[in-house]
């Protein structure tokens, strides 16, 4: 599978998560979310980009539980819950978000 | 807490990049770490190799996994024991070993350090106390 | 509580048996499989160190001893050969399984 972006392409396994994560850009972001009928608003960007940043430091994605306690901590408990983030993310904080991240399915996360 | 919390022991024996046994440790003690139960991970023999600082795999095109130890906080995996002897036959000392910490959220994130030396036969208790002991 | 521990590398080769030895409880057992059992033979710089491991009862699977040439008189005093079916009853025996790999 791969999800072409102005004529070029990037490669996605079975499960739509993008193969090499350092070809990702945020329009392969826009363009997944498209796919999941989702508009991208300042809010999931905010979750995307702390994803983004937790894997550049720990080289994981997080599980939910870690992301729901870290989003809590650096944003306040209002987005530090479950019921925002999956508000946000339908398909799941963990899968959904990290897959428009370019990150890997999340370790930890069954 | 429920009475069906087992403690989990990982024993770490080899060192991080000549074999796939320290990564594959890591990643089933992250997924291990969803299911509530009380996991530490103890450092003997070359395993004490895996918590050094300063690990750097661009030259030999590996991904160095040694950041994802500082996320076991995260994970509610705060004890990691290394064993003594095994440091000083390699002629380590804590300080050659990564700062690795946790944050108490019950007193406001302080920080404290996850790491705690202990000699062999300390060490023999802690086995001794566990439910279950996984080796990598 | 009571503990197993197996090792089932050679001695000769990985420090799996040693480890094992410095980690051992009196009043636990070592079960040595697979290459495990050239530790349980007689004439070797192995044989001291089981017979000093004070209040630890030693086990080898004698299918992996046969595999390997291993005569049963060429296993050290005091190490008791035992089948599969052993195996699983020291495994239930004990609290716990410690492998040393």
């Amino acid at each position: 599978m791969a999800i072409e972006i102005d004529g070029k392409s990037f490669e996605t396994d079975e499960e739509g998560y993008l193969v090499n994560l350092n070809e990702w850009i945020p329009a392969v972001a826009e363009a997944m979310a498209k796919e999941d009928d989702l508009a991208l608003t300042d809010e999931h960007w905010d979750i995307i980009n702390f994803l983004r940043e937790y894997y550049e430091e720990y080289q994981i994605a997080p599980a939910v539980r870690v992301l729901t306690k870290a989003v809590g901590k650096k944003m306040g408990k209002e987005k530090g819950n479950s019921k925002y983030l999956y508000a946000l993310f339908p398909y799941g904080p963990g899968k959904q978000a990290c897959r428009f991240a370019g990150l890997p399915k999340p370790t930890g996360c069954i | 807490m429920s009475e069906d919390i087992k403690n989990f022991l990982y024993l770490n024996r080899r060192a991080p990049y000549g074999t796939i046994y320290a990564w594959e440790s890591l990643e089933v003690v992250l997924i291990g770490a969803a299911f509530d139960q009380k996991v530490s991970l103890a450092f003997v023999d070359d395993g004490v190799f895996q918590i050094v600082k300063g690990q750097d795999t661009s030259a030999i095109e590996m991904k160095n996994f040694s950041p994802t130890y500082s996320a076991l906080g995260d994970y509610d995996v705060n004890q990691l024991y290394v064993e003594q002897e095994s440091l000083e036959e390699r002629g380590l000392s804590v300080d050659d070993l990564m700062h690795l910490t946790w944050e108490d959220e019950d007193e406001d994130w302080a920080e404290k350090d996850s790491i705690r030396v202990v000699s062999r036969a300390e060490l023999n208790k802690i086995i001794e106390a566990q439910d279950v002991v996984f080796s990598f | 509580m009571s503990e197993l521990h197996t090792v089932n590398k050679s001695p000769f080769e990985k420090n799996s048996f040693d480890s094992c030895l410095g980690h051992v409880l009196e009043g636990s057992a070592v079960l040595l499989y697979e290459d495990g059992v050239y530790a349980a033979l007689k004439g070797t710089a192995t044989e001291g160190k089981v017979k000093a491991a004070q209040g630890v009862k030693f086990y080898a699977l004698g299918p992996d001893l046969k595999a390997r040439g291993l005569a049963q008189d060429r296993v050290s005093d005091g190490i008791e050969i035992i089948d599969y079916a052993g195996f699983v009853d020291l495994a239930t025996e004990h609290d716990k399984v410690v492998a040393w790999v």
